[in-house]
């Protein structure tokens, strides 16, 4: 990249201007349409959006203006973002699932004059909300079917959109040179997009980023993963969401790499391994369920095969993130591993999709280290990183060979990062970071402190000896225990859960003596050992009662105690006593949010005896809870539910051991 | 919506054009069973038209009549202006007319893809031989056809299901591959056999959209059978009601909805 131009590649439209001067010919986009690839290089994207946005242009968008973008991740509406922020507009990209009444407030808050929309639905979407959107004017869209009967007074194809600025930058060079003159005229610290936090808590807020910013945090992380236009991604996350506007938009036109945009939702898994990108992100979600089904096809298929996948499943496992980390290896084992890749993980990363990934990330949530470890023994290189909206992404990134389950790795460049002392509240101050929340002073002065650093919300440590950043859960859900050490139960919660075995626990400690949890056992995966070991059971209830599977369950307790032990931090937190639940938790009963996550307290209510029973030393206590069925019905489920106490171990100084 | 769409379709945008299929005095008897006695009823071009009715009251066989695979004893079929007494089914479908089943007769084993590829064969003209060759006139007329089936997948959202061996399907979609091979055909007149049986709610709105977007994007003349009384009545322009084998009502949903024999024959009647 010439380093000397980057003063002047301070807007998005003149990073595209560049790709189509120096790499005019090379693929910038990529869609599946009708069954088959359409792809188009950067000189001819550059030329569809001066059309495009001569034809906006034409439609009264001006300077300044917000556009909203809602709908799948198509080539149409990336080059809508892309047409706006040439003409100084700013697009605003909505999540597309979201229900009327949130897309609403978004669109009323941004002030939304133009719309461009992937098809009907949308469209339809709109025009139900159209009377709380007073400023929203003219709509696109990208696919017209069904809406041949509409008025198409305010609402345009695309396509047509298109094909009039190409008319009217036909007509003489007056109109190419006035469009010229509007790129030039963009600087760095022009806004270049909003994008609306999903806010878990209260109404979405709208994080303001800026173009210099962006493309300065951009720029850094093609570095730090060495990508290029050699590079393609598959774009299947949410364009309202910053990890597709950082991964694939603002990287792609950093780095000039081609985007691929799948045919449909439900065939982004099939598009992903035609295309065989070479840099991939998934939440943690997508590579467990990714797995099972691996897991389940194998079991399914032939002897002969599932011995095989197993037996070098297994020496990938000892091998393979020791090969891939440049560990020192017996030479035995490398060509053992070389067997399993020819015989099976180089035709399982063929299916998954994964063949050409150079680098790959996950991040959101904690990954288990198993499933964390299952793809690095692949040869994949997959790592974290901790991130937020309000960094334009990167927080965090594991380097290669720096690579853990456990830590989301230490800061990446220019990013400064300090720790709160009280709260272990972590504070940034990142290259990209944003200039505000749009038309809400208070909140954007809750967030920044007056030194210019970023609230996260979320707590963590730096690892000693690594420097190395540990998330370990929402500062405001961290506590402390009576001895004043720190208490974090969703840290405690989510290593518990690593284990198949556990499907869901509660932690509870806040203002106590010690870490007690409740847990429930994983059906599947705890009735798949019944079957094994002949243990006869008629109920959730009764399985989860076997003393058998307690045992089980204390010895992962055991497992997490230990491992609580070798972190200062953390091994005060050790789990003194647990039980297992007679019940699953269940949304149905208010003991789940709809979006599966525990409502800790109201649990704690809920089963008041038995949290007391936890604490008062006593061996078993007795609950009776009422219970809505599916069909509506309501019941009540009595039993006698066991505790056990856990092995506490004494507190280590050694750090690294760890999981 | 559902409910925002179909008002849009059903309240007289597209004009209704001629006569495209007349049934005159149809009778059909299996021996000493009347299926059908003395039915007439019209379907005009670009219309949306229901033949409803309570279980045996002859609605299938009357599709059956419609398409050849029934010969009335009695009677006759005008089908854009010709008048015929026998028709086979082949005859039928190559004058455009095509037709799903009350149970899906898909190819269970072929993909989704081959299943609406075979709608195009009565439009295939190279013979055995280039087939054959594969390479030359065939692969290019193939490639043609590919484009109009792609065309459809694409229009009905099948797009993930392409290469699924139907038989792995849900039936909701399975309905829907269907719909996809008789659109393959191009027809002039679709006729569809209770198109939502069996289906949840959710797919039941999604085939009504794919109904009335064939019927307002293509100008496809539909005929449907169907028991949900509530798509029925959103769906169709005008809709023809059977009992016994007998007409008992025919008429704009409205008009049909207040008739008293369609009442009793739905409600049942005091005797």
């Amino acid at each position: 990249m010439a380093q000397s131009a980057t003063d002047k590649l301070d807007t998005f439209p003149k990073l595209l201007r560049r790709n189509a001067a120096s790499r005019g010919s090379r693929t910038a986009f990529r869609h599946k349409d009708l069954g088959i690839w359409q792809s188009w290089t950067w000189a001819e994207v550059y030329e569809i959006v001066r059309a495009y946005a001569v034809g906006m242009k034409s439609l009264g968008l001006v300077r300044g203006d917000k556009v909203a973008i809602v709908g799948a991740n198509r080539p149409k509406l990336y080059w809508s973002m892309m047409a706006a922020q040439m003409l100084g507009a700013v697009p605003v990209p909505v999540y597309s699932d979201a229900i009327a009444d949130e897309l609403a407030y978004v669109l009323d808050h941004a002030e939304v004059r133009f719309a461009t929309v992937q098809d009907q639905e949308q469209v339809d979407k709109l025009l139900s909300v159209s009377e709380r959107v007073p400023r929203l004017k003219t709509m696109l869209y990208d696919w017209g079917r069904g809406l041949r009967d509409y008025d198409h007074t305010h609402l345009h194809p695309i396509e047509a959109v298109i094909a009039q600025g190409r008319a009217r930058l036909s007509e003489g060079p007056d109109v190419g040179a006035a469009l010229d003159a509007e790129i030039d005229s963009g600087a760095g610290d022009d806004l270049s997009i909003i994008l609306y936090t999903s806010g878990t808590t209260g109404r979405s807020k709208g994080v303001m980023l800026t173009a210099g910013r962006s493309i300065a945090a951009a720029t850094d992380t093609v570095a730090f993963d060495h990508l290029s236009d050699q590079d393609e991604v598959l774009a299947y996350l949410p364009l309202a969401w910053v990890g597709d506007h950082y991964l694939n938009f603002a990287q792609g036109l950093v780095a000039g790499f081609c985007t691929a945009c799948p045919e449909s939702a439900d065939t982004a898994q099939a598009d992903l391994k035609e295309i065989g990108p070479t840099f991939y992100f998934a939440p943690p979600r997508v590579f467990e369920n990714l797995l099972t089904r691996v897991m389940i096809r194998m079991e399914d298929a032939g002897s002969l095969k599932r011995r095989m996948f197993h037996h070098y499943i297994a020496v990938a496992k000892q091998w393979g993130e020791k090969i891939l980390n440049g560990q020192e290896v017996p030479l035995s084992a490398r060509l053992s591993y070389g067997l399993g890749n020819l015989l099976v993980y180089a035709p399982l990363k063929n299916a998954l999709g994964f063949s050409k990934v150079r680098t790959a990330y996950t991040a959101g949530e904690a990954i288990g280290p198993e499933l964390f470890s299952f793809y690095r023994s692949l040869g994949m290189n997959l790592k974290q990183l901790y991130g937020q909206t309000e960094a334009f992404l990167y927080v965090t990134a594991q380097p290669d060979g720096q690579i853990r389950a456990d830590t989301v790795g230490p800061a990446t460049p220019n990013v400064e990062i300090r720790i709160e002392d009280g709260t272990g509240e972590v504070l940034y101050k990142s290259p990209g970071q944003f200039v505000g929340y749009f038309k809400d002073a208070e909140k954007t002065a809750e967030t920044m402190t007056p030194d210019g650093f970023v609230r996260t919300g979320d707590a963590g440590f730096f690892e000693v000896g690594t420097g190395h950043l540990k998330i370990i859960d929402r500062a405001k859900d961290v506590s402390k225990l009576k001895s004043g050490d720190l208490f974090a139960p969703k840290y405690i919660e989510n290593r518990l859960k690593f284990y198949p075995n556990i499907k869901e626990v509660v932690a509870f400690g806040q203002g106590e003596d010690f870490v007690t949890v409740f847990i429930n056992i994983d059906l599947t995966a705890v009735g798949n050992w019944a079957e094994r070991n002949n243990v006869v059971y008629g109920s959730y209830q009764e399985l989860a009662g076997h003393p058998d599977v307690y045992s089980i369950i204390a010895a992962h307790v055991d497992a997490v105690n230990a491992q609580l032990a070798a972190e200062p931090a953390m091994a005060a937190a050790q789990v003194r006593r647990f039980l297992i639940l007679h019940k699953e938790l269940d949304a149905d009963d208010g003991e789940l949010t709809r979006t599966q996550k525990v409502r800790r307290g109201f649990v704690g209510e809920r089963y008041a005896p038995l949290v007391k029973a936890l604490y008062d030393g006593s061996a078993e206590a007795d609950i009776s809870t009422e219970v809505t069925f599916e069909d509506g019905r309501k019941g009540v489920i009595s039993a006698r539910v066991k505790v056990r106490d856990a092995t506490q171990f004494p507190a280590t100084t050694t750090a690294g051991k760890a999981a | 919506m559902m409910l925002h769409v179909s008002p849009q379709s059903t309240s007289g945008a597209i004009a209704k054009g001629e006569v495209l299929l007349n049934v005159e005095n149809v009778s059909l008897r299996f021996g000493g069973v009347k299926a059908i006695s003395d039915v007439s009823f019209d379907i005009r071009k670009g219309e949306v038209r229901a033949i409803i009715g309570p279980n045996g009251a002859g609605k299938t066989s009357m599709l059956n009549c419609i398409n050849g695979f029934y010969f009335p004893q009695e009677g006759h079929i005008t089908y854009k202006g010709v008048r015929r007494q026998k028709v086979r089914p082949h005859e039928a479908a190559s004058s455009g007319i095509a037709r799903t089943f009350q149970n899906v007769a898909l190819f269970k084993g072929m993909t989704t893809l081959d299943n609406i590829m075979t709608g195009r064969t009565l439009k295939m003209h190279k013979g055995l031989f280039w087939q054959l060759l594969r390479h030359g006139p065939a692969m290019t007329e193939e490639i043609k056809h590919r484009r109009k089936v792609e065309d459809i997948i694409d229009f009905l959202e099948i797009k993930a299901i392409r290469k699924v061996p139907v038989g792995k399907l849900p039936y909701g979609l399975q309905k829907r591959v269907e719909l996809g091979r008789a659109l393959a055909m191009e027809p002039e007149l679709l006729l569809l056999d209770e198109p939502m049986a069996g289906m949840n709610l959710e797919e039941k709105e999604d085939m009504c959209r794919f109904i009335l977007d064939v019927n307002q994007q293509f100008g496809t003349t539909i005929a449907l059978i169907e028991h949900d009384m509530g798509v029925v009545m959103d769906l169709s322009d005008r809709v023809v009601v059977l009992e016994y084998g007998r007409k008992i009502a025919d008429g704009t949903p409205d008009v049909v909805k207040a008739d008293q024999k369609v009442i009793d024959a739905y409600l049942g009647v005091a005797h």
